[in-house]
């Protein structure tokens, strides 16, 4: 079937470079779900940091989070890059340790976390802000301890209220991937462009890549409306 | 850190930036030109072109603009050559430039990205106010021009300033395709100078500069189109 297609260099074992886009699918797909969590953790402690912190926090992160949104993905992927190995390696040699070679996995984490984490910090700001008052005084006169509020009370209801703004800030980030492909680092984008270079066939392996990633997008949006569902049983519908 | 590039470079600068605000004003240009329609007939357009409008919306929002972007540069850039109509065409010097193909995908993806934002601005405006323009015996096109379209952009007004910035961070992507936007001619410094940050630096702070701008610009059209409404309710 593939053959009469003029598909075959789609097939998955060599000579067909169907294989390679899978493996760049499964790196893309890594490199997401690291980032995210990442930037979730960044987000949640960024965002108690914003509401509760000192005026030094505060200012630390509202600079964070301004810089990292007015500057071009592509920019802060190079520059975070390359200082963030640069001064791990100083670290490492102050300490009187040998040099490391960052994998290329972990730099783009790492990268990538950073990104999100300053999306995340608003998102969950947003969210936490949004909390009814009624909820917290509750909360407050059944005497629960500041930590016991916010576990209880405080995030279970601040998780629906930021999960339209979680679940862009994924699709956003299996999307910013592909800028991993200029650093050299091979997810999926990067994969395309080495298939498409070798076989010359780039309409084809460019409109394949696409499909992945759209497969991915739309999973992503039936599970995240599933999730959505879950956290908002027993609530009134959204617009009332 | 070194600056001594600097002043060497800056007519390099100056130029990358002119092709920078080029790419930004024409992809929003022909973006939103593109976006309008695709808005408006979610709302009111027949079922086919409805769901044509919104399947292009979900392929643009759910596909990497880098992906789009080659997909169109190396992708028809390789399948143009092979058709002698075209490279016969008076069309031909302009394609096989990088920079045409570069303002196509940004359009492109404004209009993706715009036009989902233009769907819920249309659907937004009051039907009282489209109702008597209806009464004043306003034909379609006039009603559009003169209450709906105007209404619903000033709805969505701070949306579409973070939708353009976005699109201004997106443009350094062109650099990808050979483009030499403020993006690329800071590789180029940094390969030829072998200086790593400095050069990024500049870049992001221009960068900085230029969503201040558009922030500005924005901020500026909200406070005259709020100024203007509130003098309408007084008389």
């Amino acid at each position: 079937m593939f053959e009469s297609l003029g598909l075959e260099v789609l097939a998955f074992s060599p000579p067909g470079w169907g294989g390679t886009l899978i493996h760049g699918l499964g790196m893309t797909l890594k490199i997401a779900f690291g980032a995210y969590f990442l930037g979730l953790l960044i987000g949640l402690c960024g965002a108690l940091g914003k509401i509760y912190g000192g005026a030094t926090v505060k200012w630390a992160l509202e600079i964070y989070t301004t810089i990292i949104r007015a500057v071009p993905e592509l920019v802060l992927i190079l520059l975070l890059y390359y200082a963030g190995t640069d001064l791990l390696n100083r670290v490492l040699e102050w300490l009187g340790y040998e040099r490391v070679d960052i994998s290329g996995l972990v730099a783009g984490i790492c990268v990538l976390g950073v990104v999100q984490g300053a999306y995340s910090i608003e998102v969950i700001r947003g969210a936490i802000l949004s909390v009814s008052a009624g909820q917290i005084e509750a909360a407050k006169a059944s005497g629960m301890s500041w930590t016991l509020m916010h576990r209880r009370i405080i995030i279970p209801l601040a998780v629906p209220l930021a999960l339209p703004g979680l679940a862009n800030l994924w699709l956003i980030v299996t999307k910013d991937t592909a800028l991993l492909a200029v650093v050299g680092f091979s997810e999926l984008a990067l994969a395309t462009k080495q298939a498409a270079g070798g076989t010359k066939e780039y309409l084809l392996f460019y409109i394949a890549a696409a499909l992945l990633y759209l497969i991915v997008s739309l999973t992503s949006n039936a599970i995240f409306k599933t999730i959505e569902r879950h956290y908002r049983r027993g609530q009134a519908p959204a617009g009332r | 850190m070194e600056w001594y590039w600097v002043t060497e470079y800056a007519p390099k600068f100056v130029e990358g930036l002119w092709i920078t605000i080029q790419l930004l004003v024409l992809s929003i240009g022909f973006g939103m030109a593109l976006a309008t329609p695709i808005g408006l007939v979610q709302v009111t357009g027949p079922k086919p072109l409805a769901l044509l409008a919104k399947g292009f919306c979900s392929v643009i929002r759910g596909t990497p603009l880098l992906i789009q972007l080659w997909l169109i540069y190396y992708g028809l850039g390789s399948v143009f050559p092979s058709i002698p109509l075209i490279r016969e065409s008076m069309l031909w010097p302009i394609l096989r430039d990088a920079f045409p193909y570069a303002v196509f995908a940004f359009s492109l993806s404004v209009a993706g990205y715009s036009g989902e934002v233009m769907r819920g601005a249309f659907a937004s405006v009051n039907k009282g106010e489209l109702e008597a323009g209806r009464a004043f015996g306003m034909s379609g096109f006039t009603l559009l021009r003169r209450i709906w379209f105007p209404r619903a952009i000033q709805n969505v007004l701070p949306t579409l300033a973070g939708e353009f910035i976005l699109t201004l961070k997106s443009t350094p992507l062109a650099a990808t395709i050979t483009v030499f936007d403020v993006y690329g001619v800071g590789s180029m410094v940094r390969q030829e100078t072998y200086r790593i940050y400095e050069p990024l630096l500049l870049v992001a702070g221009i960068y900085i500069c230029l969503s201040g701008l558009i922030i500005a610009f924005f901020r500026w059209i909200e406070h005259r189109s709020a100024r203007r409404r509130l003098v309408g309710v007084e008389h």
